[in-house]
């Protein structure tokens, strides 16, 4: 048999219907790879054993009476800006470090009661905000493809323990890419889904009208089953959308042409997104992987989105804006960090936000209370949402002549650990997938091939690229279908980090 | 929009100014970190110069994707009191309420 962590979703499920494994000894089998291979990755924050365990046999129990559903007894790794009861969830950040969440996220509720079985809480940038995970408070998390090399962010701890085969699928949230651009930094496929379409209840605030759950996990399918387990409507979260869930899983495979699956599908090619600053190999791979979908039957559009440029001035005043707004919550009374001995009131506030907080979370808090301060509200803040709707209207008109819009999920492939001091170079990685917040859309991103020209300089393997297509609103079905017909003519997805391939003993 | 915001876009931030942001945002910042941040902070301002170059006439702010309203519920309870609960992951507490320094003598 397969060794279990080279299984996909489809084949656990399988697996664990067919009783050729339990979902103890699958639980087991990730939580000793995790053990063994996660001093190098950094992936998780907290390894959660005892309770992953004690899941994993309740799983075996509901079977053996009959009563499992599809997943049940399927490990999976959450990001630790979902709340987890009884669980620390630090978002990444000191200020939560002593935290243990006393409810719930509405999409843990939902893995739970679908029957996955938590192995741990995955690392992150602090409060989501970064695009490399070093802004975590836990340290770096390593790429599983060349471990001197950031994973993405600020999901890079669930993608790195997917891609190093830690964990079969994981939650993630993207706020500005990142879900999407980890997912390409490690090979992976994540979807971005709708703004409304994921619960944001006990998700942890970072930019509330542009955070969104989602998946990361190594395929269109095996995201369609997560989707279908963090898709809904949710009372608690007030922008929650009540639009009805589809049938992810079915949706992919429904077609009615397997020679030409996807006759008739317009792509849009806006050529601002194949220009200057985008990395050759990138480049390459990207307008190889359209050549792929175009032999399927799609036809390419050129399309323009003027707007472009604007993407990311109006994304780094409108996030830090709501973040100043949001992390004013933490200050030292009621859960989090609190500085010893406060002379008063004001130095209570103070010190323990300025203790708790790191480097980038207060260079942001710094840049949206100046947005949103007297006297500079219009020209920052409100500027920046006028042109936030003028970027939605791009996407608007272009949807008129095109089904959906593809190009790189990130202008380069993975980059060093350290080599980004600068908070702008930075944020000009976000490039290609801020708008796409912005305007609300879902959007995925999918591995499409290597870019080689990383691997002379400095003897790291073949850096994973990856493809964006941005759909219409409540079009994720049609996005993980698309990228599922590619997925089974190509086998960028089942390509491997050197590191899951370091099998263990006995394992 | 009036003059003075349009002009002040254009103006760097000093150190001066960025105490009294850290000020209105409850952090504490030294004099060294001060100067770093100006630097970082001012080359993130100059990348939004661009945005005063989009023409936003008549345009309407978006504030969220779905422009929606907040949706109301009738005022009833519907969660059980948990206060216990959410008290225990407070720095400090006493009979139920949360303990801070002295306010007032």
């Amino acid at each position: 048999m397969t060794e279990l962590h080279r299984l996909d979703i489809r084949e656990l499920a399988q697996g664990l219907a067919s009783k050729q494994f339990s979902s103890l000894e699958l639980t087991q089998h990730f939580l000793a790879r995790i053990d063994r291979l996660d001093a190098k990755l950094n992936s998780f924050i907290t390894v959660t054993h005892e309770s992953a365990l004690a899941n994993a046999r309740s799983a075996d129990a509901l079977r053996a009476q009959g009563n499992a559903g599809v997943l049940t007894g399927i490990p999976i790794a959450h990001k630790d800006i979902f709340c987890t009861e009884g669980v620390k969830t630090s978002a990444g950040s000191k200020m939560l470090d002593n935290f243990i969440s006393p409810y719930n996220a509405t999409v843990v509720a939902q893995a739970n009661a679908a029957g996955l079985v938590m192995l741990g809480k995955t690392n992150m940038d602090e409060f989501a905000m970064g695009s490399s995970n070093e802004s975590s408070f836990y340290g770096a998390t390593h790429n599983p493809w060349a471990l001197n090399r950031v994973p993405g962010g600020s999901s890079g701890g669930s993608a790195a323990a997917v891609a190093a085969d830690l964990a079969p699928f994981a939650t993630a949230t993207d706020t500005g890419g990142s879900i999407r651009q980890p997912a390409a930094f490690c090979g992976l496929t994540g979807l971005k889904p709708t703004y409304g379409r994921v619960s944001r209840f006990g998700m942890i605030a970072y930019a509330s009208s542009l955070d969104q759950g989602g998946p990361i996990a190594r395929s269109a399918e095996d995201c369609a089953y997560l989707l279908q387990v963090m898709a809904g409507h949710d009372a608690k979260d007030s922008t929650s959308v009540d639009h009805p869930t589809e049938d992810y899983v079915a949706g992919i495979t429904t077609t009615t042409n397997p020679d030409k699956p996807l006759q008739g599908l317009r792509i849009g090619l806006p050529h601002q997104y194949i220009k200057d600053g985008l990395d050759a190999d990138v480049k390459a791979r990207v307008l190889d992987a359209l050549k792929v979908l175009e032999d399927l039957g799609a036809t390419l559009v050129e399309i323009n989105l003027t707007t472009s440029d604007a993407a990311i001035p109006a994304y780094y005043l409108i996030a830090p804006s709501e973040a100043s707004s949001n992390l004013s919550r933490y200050d030292g009374v009621r859960f989090g960090h609190r500085c010893e001995n406060p002379k008063d009131l004001m130095d209570l506030y103070t010190r323990s936000r300025t203790e708790g907080f790191g480097d980038e979370v207060q260079r942001r808090i710094l840049i949206g209370t100046y947005a949103l301060s007297e006297g500079y509200y219009d020209a920052y803040y409100l500027k920046a949402q006028k042109v936030r709707r003028l970027i939605q209207n791009d996407f608007l008109k272009a949807f008129e002549q095109c089904d959906v819009i593809a190009g790189p999920t990130a202008p380069t492939a993975a980059y060093a650990i350290g080599a980004k001091q600068d908070p702008v170079a930075m944020y000009l990685g976000d490039i290609y997938t801020i708008a796409v917040n912005l305007a609300g859309l879902p959007a995925i991103s999918a591995p499409v091939g290597f870019d080689t020209s990383y691997s002379g300089h400095d003897n790291c393997a073949p850096l994973p690229v990856g493809l964006q297509l941005i759909g219409p609103y409540w079009s994720e079905s049609k996005l993980l279908s698309i990228i599922h017909q590619y997925q089974q003519r190509t086998d960028w997805h089942k390509q491997r980090a050197p590191i899951a391939s370091d099998a263990g003993a006995a394992l | 929009m009036t003059d003075s915001n349009s002009a002040s876009t254009n103006s760097a931030l000093s150190a001066t100014d960025i105490n009294k942001i850290a000020k209105l945002a409850h952090l504490q910042i030294t004099d060294d970190e001060c100067q770093r941040y100006a630097a970082s902070l001012n080359n993130i301002l100059s990348l939004m110069d661009h945005l005063q170059t989009v023409d936003t006439t008549n345009i309407e702010p978006l504030k969220n994707p779905f422009d929606t309203p907040q949706p109301l519920r009738d005022d009833v309870a519907t969660e059980p009191n948990r206060r216990d609960v959410y008290q225990s992951v407070a720095p400090a507490t006493q009979d139920g309420l949360y303990l801070v320094p002295k306010v007032l003598d």
